[in-house]
């Protein structure tokens, strides 16, 4: 399968691939990994005139924690960059336990966060991620940046909140005040399958095991976008973590999905799964703070 | 490498986008005429001529494509060929010597890790992957750096075993990997 023709242009900066959106306009694509972009256009979902390459603009592969911990994500840094990174383990557990699930172990050598944000996949994994740690991405245009917390910038299946002549350059996750716990656990057919449910949870407490003081929950391929559970996260403020407020939260998750039945699962079981994943998430949080305390 | 095109009538057709892009396959350098749109698993096997990369689904999926970009395995239906400019790719064809065999192709052969053989030059390119960085890899590592290669014969089990014969082999002091297991 072959895309539909474009002109392609492999800029060295990122003023250089911001101009050339500009003068692009609606009909240009900005290509990173290209794990998701590519497919598209060989299925000519997607049939951009201008595809602007920005892998040979430099200094945009790094994850890096400022000093105060806020972890910075750059456009061209790979899934596989994130699933063997020292820095994650430990400080970023939903997304140290994420980043070994997203697609397979070739398409993350390829694949961005960044790029997934913006592909804005209802079923993809990296935006439940992010949304549970009240994340954002820093966009780039000719009038300098802009942050955008994700959920303002993922506005429906397929559509983001970026301007023609713009380019996420970079995902933001705030630093935890205290202790953050987590996980983010998928059910897929087969590697590399869309997730059939995925559940991402990121809670912070003053110290291991302490009250819970921020708390964000969010499901992958439940429903028509990513899932905030708001209620299900809010359940489990103002108290250590227990059975009690475990089980309601997971209760509360699996009432916020929207599952349809298809050929991954039936809705009643997709629901199941969600509540099911909260527990067990939450429940190892409970055990590993134990353990550290 | 000519490319022929559908004459539409039309004065864009006419205008086709080309560029000249200079790369590296298996140590020889090239030098290739290519519109934006080729993809890189379209070059190996029509441009260059190496047809031991296969096109399986042609979906990002099955990895039988799966070739190495400056030491990386990529699935080449899922790249373009002009973002190989400059950099430097591996095929399946550039594992053995005039001579010998690579210690994967021989650990193929020696454990049965291939069927219908299909997958094989895409499973062979993702453990020299892994191989390349992980000289010493478990079962497990194994079974993982593989999960993006579906092999449809359903071999996987003399697959894996194929992949750790030859890092045995590999290894320093390993005279002998049928003696190892």
């Amino acid at each position: 399968m072959y895309p539909s023709r474009f002109r392609y242009e492999a800029p060295h900066s990122l003023d250089e691939a911001i101009g050339l959106l500009h003068d692009g306009g609606d009909y240009a694509k900005v290509l990173a990994g290209g794990q998701s972009l590519v497919p598209l256009m060989k299925l000519r979902f997607a049939s951009p005139e201008l595809v602007v390459d920005i892998n040979n603009v430099p200094g945009l592969g790094y994850h890096r924690a400022d000093p105060d911990g806020t972890l910075r994500i750059g456009a061209l840094c790979r899934h596989a960059d994130l699933e063997h990174s020292d820095l994650l383990p430990g400080t970023q557990p939903t997304m140290a336990a994420a980043a070994p699930l997203i697609a397979d172990p070739i398409v993350r050598n390829r694949g961005t966060l960044v790029g997934s944000l913006c592909h804005a996949d209802p079923q993809g994994d990296w935006a439940s991620v992010v949304l549970s740690l009240g994340g954002s991405v820093v966009a780039q245009g000719p009038g300098g940046r802009r942050t955008i917390p994700v959920a303002d910038f993922v506005l429906g299946p397929f559509e983001n909140a970026l301007h023609p002549d713009e380019i996420a350059v970079e995902a933001v996750i705030p630093a935890a005040k205290g202790v953050r716990a987590g996980g983010y656990l998928k059910l897929e057919r087969r590697v590399g399958d869309f997730a059939t449910v995925g559940v991402a949870v990121s809670i912070e407490t003053a110290a291991p095991g302490g009250t819970v003081t921020r708390a964000g929950i969010a499901l992958t391929g439940v429903g028509g976008a990513t899932i905030a559970a708001t209620e299900a996260a809010q359940a489990l403020l103002g108290q250590p973590l227990s059975a009690d407020s475990i089980g309601r939260a997971a209760d509360l998750a699996a009432a916020a999905a929207q599952p349809r039945t298809d050929h991954r699962g039936s809705a009643e079981y997709k629901r199941h799964m969600v509540r099911t994943f909260v527990e067990r998430i939450l429940s190892r949080a409970d055990h590993e703070a134990e353990r550290a305390a | 490498m000519t490319m022929v095109y559908e004459d539409r009538g039309d004065d864009a057709a006419v205008e086709v986008p080309m560029r000249r892009i200079r790369f590296t396959i298996n140590g020889e350098k090239k030098i290739a005429e290519v519109e934006p749109r080729l993809l890189l698993s379209h070059l190996i096997r029509r441009g260059v001529g190496l047809t031991g990369t296969h096109m399986g689904c042609d979906t990002t999926n099955c990895g039988a494509c799966t070739v190495l970009v400056d030491g990386k395995a990529v699935k080449s239906c899922t790249m373009l060929a002009v973002q190989v400019d400059g950099r430097s790719v591996e095929t399946v064809e550039g594992l053995a010597t005039a001579s010998e065999l690579h210690p994967l192709q021989e650990g193929f052969k020696q454990e049965h890790g291939l069927q219908c053989g299909f997958c094989t030059p895409g499973m062979m390119m993702a453990a020299k992957a892994l191989l390349d960085r992980n000289p010493d890899p478990t079962e497990e590592d194994v079974r993982w750096a593989l999960s993006g290669n579906l092999c449809r014969c359903t071999g996987y089990q003399n697959i894996v075993k194929s992949v750790l014969w030859a890092a045995a082999k590999l290894r320093p002091g390993t005279a002998d990997p049928d003696a190892a297991e």
